[in-house]
């Protein structure tokens, strides 16, 4: 097992990620404190969703390590892989719900893997998951395609908390939602991080997010992470993209 | 490694305390220990105690939501008689969980189930609406395709050409190997099985006839039109149901596009043209492939086996054989494009609607052949 770093939960060292020979991500370094929440920004087309993809192993890398709870995930082997897998939850940008099951079913199918539970129990449970990300029951029966793309997310998250992970990774929770529910998005994300010690790796470009719920931000540019710090640290770069895009005309209204 | 996976299974001690009891709750109350808890607190709730009881959680050294409603659970269940368990030694950290999962109200009934000979006798009823349905829906899609067509005649210019040719080349082109294929196998099987029960009568000759009016007249084109529909069919009905649940089709027609001219029309006429073709191909293969079969196990030499093909079949067998091409493509057509309309928002109702088209479009065929046999027996062709 590596050398297990005090806070980093989730450590990527010199990783390449590219097609054929077009690189994306070039000997790129992240580290991810264990109880924090990171937001990852940087233009359109740069390469977050690869690195996220990358590091949850639906993309294969070039080189680099990838080690996530201290286990090298180029060295686990499938059981190892299976264990850590357990642990992280995931929510795609588009939801990505089954869309032949139910909400309840969708919420029930990590924990009904995984665990031995009675049916009572896991009715609970999803009814409680999705109180906890502001849903009434009455959902449960419904299928994907009855849904707004607001309570997508949320059913959404709520199957990525299901099996109540330590980490949870982000794509764009807030695109689409009108700032309200986006607020009380922010919100759910930060009191599950107090209450359950989440880690949370969350793409985004919502100021608001980034001012309100984030830790630390991570730039990616240039194939590699630009800057990582905290909303101050971005503030005070002098680096033109982080200029245009924490100086910019959207983005003085909310940093202001 | 995980510390927190090795230490401390969770428990739950009962204590006498002054006239009540105190539930000590302890270890790790998490996910990982899910089926344990469960079994803690069912055992739990059965406590009857009047006196009230303390549920003392200042010992859990972990909790998650399976915990935390496993507690708030074990709450409700022994409030009996105004006498509401008090829940001590919560940290501030676990204390807004706890707030998290008091506000859920479970029980949400199931939908009932009818009993069940109410839902077979609705399971029938649902299914002879559903015949009604296609049949509307069938001569729907009809109309809306033939009334495209006469747009597109009166305003020739309209016609999408470039999509029409990449699906001929799609359903035609792409298909011809497989057809050969599969035509020419046929072909040889029958040969075989003939001049193998016609040898009994010593009347190995006459293989040439069934094979010739067989594969011309029936066979050919049945059986093309069968891979057309498990081929393209199917593809159809994919395409245009994935189209719809991704909104493509709504965001043609708010762009002023009829989708029935853009998309279904030049598929529909790229099969009609495909089919004759593919009809024409397959049963030339089927007769290659039945003559080298009679040639090389029944002795037919190729001149007899062609001069015997002269005399056997008419140009009438042909034509009866490839007249028929260009109606079942109209009806592989419309069927899978039907089914690719009815698709709803799932994967699993994109899946049913595929198979749908395809065993539906088979049947229209075979019952097309069969309206065509007696038509054409009525005429005497």
């Amino acid at each position: 097992m590596a050398a297990y770093s005090d806070d980093a939960i989730i450590r990527v060292r010199d990783l390449t990620v590219g097609f054929e020979d077009h690189l994306i991500l070039d000997h790129l370094d992240l580290d991810v404190r264990r109880g924090e929440i990171l937001g990852f920004v940087g233009a359109s087309g740069a390469g977050k969703s690869v690195l996220t993809r990358t590091i949850i192993g639906l993309m294969p890398k070039r080189s680099g390590t990838i080690e996530v709870f201290g286990v090298n995930m180029n060295e686990a082997d499938e059981d190892m892989r299976r264990a850590v897998e357990r642990r992280w939850g995931v929510l795609f940008q588009h939801g990505a719900l089954f869309s032949s099951l139910t909400v309840r079913q969708n919420i029930q199918f990590p924990v009904r893997e995984f665990i031995h539970v009675s049916e009572r129990l896991l009715d609970e449970i999803a009814v409680a998951k999705l109180a906890m990300v502001g849903l009434k029951p009455e959902v449960a029966d419904l299928f994907p395609s009855e849904l707004s793309g607001g309570m997508i997310k949320r059913v959404a998250l709520a199957r990525a908390l299901a099996l109540d992970p330590e980490i949870v990774f982000l794509d764009e929770p807030t695109s689409g939602l009108d700032p309200i529910s986006a607020g009380e998005f922010d919100e759910l994300v930060m009191t599950l991080q107090r209450t359950l010690g989440l880690t949370v790796f969350m793409v985004t470009h919502d100021l608001d997010s980034l001012k309100t719920a984030c830790n630390r931000i991570a730039v990616l540019g240039d194939r590699k992470v630009l800057l990582v710090g905290t909303m101050n640290d971005m503030l005070a770069s002098q680096h033109p993209w982080l200029q245009a895009y924490f100086h910019g005309k959207r983005a003085r209204t909310v940093i202001a | 490694m995980r510390e927190q996976l090795v230490n401390g299974n969770p428990t739950l001690e009962q204590m006498p305390l002054g006239a009540g009891i105190s539930l000590r709750a302890a270890g790790e109350w998490t996910v990982h220990h899910a089926p344990d808890l469960e079994r803690i607190v069912d055992r739990a709730e059965q406590l009857d105690n009047h006196a009230g009881i303390i549920i003392d959680v200042s010992h859990v050294s972990r909790l998650d939501t399976f915990g935390a409603w496993l507690i708030e659970r074990m709450r409700r269940n022994l409030t009996k008689g105004g006498a509401e368990p008090h829940i001590a030694g919560l940290s501030a950290n676990y204390a807004s969980l706890v707030d998290e999962v008091k506000q859920v109200r479970p029980g949400v009934a199931e939908p009932k189930q009818p009993m069940t000979i109410v839902r077979a006798v609705e399971a029938v009823g649902r299914s002879v609406v559903e015949i009604g349905d296609t049949l509307v829906g069938l001569v729907n899609m009809a109309g809306s395709i033939l009334y495209a067509m006469w747009r597109v005649l009166l305003n020739p210019r309209s016609f999408r050409l470039t999509s029409m040719i990449h699906h001929l080349e799609q359903v035609c082109w792409r298909a011809v190997p497989i057809v050969l294929l599969i035509t020419f196998l046929i072909g040889c099987i029958i040969a075989q099985q003939g001049i193998f029960h016609f040898r009994k009568f010593g009347a190995d000759v006459f293989v040439v006839d069934m094979l010739g009016v067989l594969v011309l007249r029936e066979l050919g084109v049945l059986l093309v039109a069968i891979m057309v529909a498990g081929r393209s069919g199917s593809a159809y009905t994919a395409e245009l149901g994935s189209m719809r649940m991704r909104e493509e089709v709504d965001a043609l027609r708010t762009m002023g596009f009829d989708p029935t001219e853009v998309l279904i029309l030049p598929r529909i006429i790229a099969l009609i043209l495909a089919m004759p073709i593919l009809a024409f191909l397959g049963a030339m293969a089927a007769l290659y492939g039945g003559g080298l079969v009679a040639w090389g196990y029944g002795g037919v030499q190729p001149d007899a086996f062609l001069s015997r093909l002269r005399e056997a079949i008419s140009i009438n067998h042909f034509t009866v054989g490839m007249v028929k091409a260009p109606f079942m493509a109209l009806v592989i057509g419309v069927v899978a494009c039907v089914e690719g309309a009815a698709v709803k928002g799932s994967a699993e109702s994109l899946g049913q609607h595929t198979t749908a088209s395809v065993v539906k479009s088979i049947f229209f065929v075979i019952v097309m052949d069969g309206l065509f046999a007696i038509f054409f027996a009525a005429i005497n062709i």
